[in-house]
């Protein structure tokens, strides 16, 4: 069965933000909600480094734990997809993330926070797949028509891989391998639960 | 002096069976079962729209997942790709 991950490749991302623009277009998020955006770390010091951050609809995902609706649920795919309908905005998952992946926008006069919107995966939500309601809701469900999400397949330099775990994993094992470096992966072990993603090999890469 | 004793019992009835007839703040439908991706976008089930990606059975989720892989393969591992 397919289990869809994401994979930052800290040594390839170039801070170009082709994965945000990508994702706004694709899905038409609102002004103020960024689902995607390009973290970079130590900028402007020799050395810095880019990472795309995004919802990494983690294994064990700890916004869905703390939800007091149960707006969540889990696809069969491994995508971690919240109802609209159902979510009351309270910001609980906000604060629940690690990767900042929820995001408010606001709506009616006095800024109150609307619905959480964030990543689907381009996976759409609890509607009719391909659906107008779908779309105004949660954008596009490109995994629907058979497509991966818009930020990985636009990524130029293809920083950012997006897929079934299994062959994402196999793409990032292939750079390692050809690099002889940098096995580690931000957030994998975050998202995923792999003691050994976020941690440098040890005894030539056995750990 | 009897009315209105009763009145006032029959006033603070009402106030306590106040709380009765409010509406239930429950999650009373819960989360809707979504689709499943391999389902296709098509108004009917099983069906394809134009911006169905060619090249897999929409309907059949052991085609759909093999698609994706190759799609996936295909468009970002360029050690396969170019090699």
């Amino acid at each position: 069965m397919a289990r869809m991950k994401f994979v930052c490749d800290s040594e390839r991302c170039i801070e170009c933000n082709g994965c945000v623009t990508a994702c706004k277009n694709e899905n038409e998020v609102p002004w103020g909600v960024n689902r995607r955006r390009v973290v970079t770390l130590n900028d402007g010091v020799p050395g810095e480094k880019s990472i795309s951050v995004a919802c990494m609809h983690c294994s064990d995902a700890p916004c869905m734990a703390v939800c007091p609706v149960q707006c969540f649920y889990r696809t069969d795919e491994g995508v971690v997809l919240h109802d609209k309908d159902v979510c009351i905005g309270c910001g609980y998952c906000s604060y629940a993330c690690p990767f900042g992946a929820p995001q408010f926008p606001s709506q009616g006069t006095f800024g109150a926070r609307g619905k959480m919107d964030k990543c689907t995966f381009c996976a759409g939500g609890p509607e009719a797949n391909g659906s107008e309601a779908e779309f105004e809701k949660y954008g596009r469900n490109r995994l629907a028509e058979g497509k991966l999400p818009a930020c990985a397949e636009m990524c130029s330099t293809k920083a950012l891989l997006a897929g079934d775990g299994d062959v994402v994993a196999d793409i990032f094992r292939t750079r390692v391998v050809a690099r002889g470096k940098g096995a580690e992966v931000w957030g994998w072990g975050t998202a995923y639960g792999s003691q050994q993603a976020g941690t440098a090999p040890v005894n030539g890469g056995t750990k | 002096m009897k009315r209105l004793w009763t009145s006032a019992a029959l006033l603070a009835a009402a106030l306590l069976l106040g709380a009765c007839s409010e509406k239930p703040q429950t999650d009373a439908h819960g989360v809707r079962v979504d689709a499943a991706p391999w389902t296709g976008t098509g108004a009917q089930a099983n069906t394809g729209t134009p911006f169905t990606a060619p090249g897999w059975k929409v309907g059949d989720r052991a085609s759909w997942q093999e698609h994706l892989k190759q799609r996936a393969n295909n468009g970002q591992n360029e050690y396969t790709r170019i090699n």
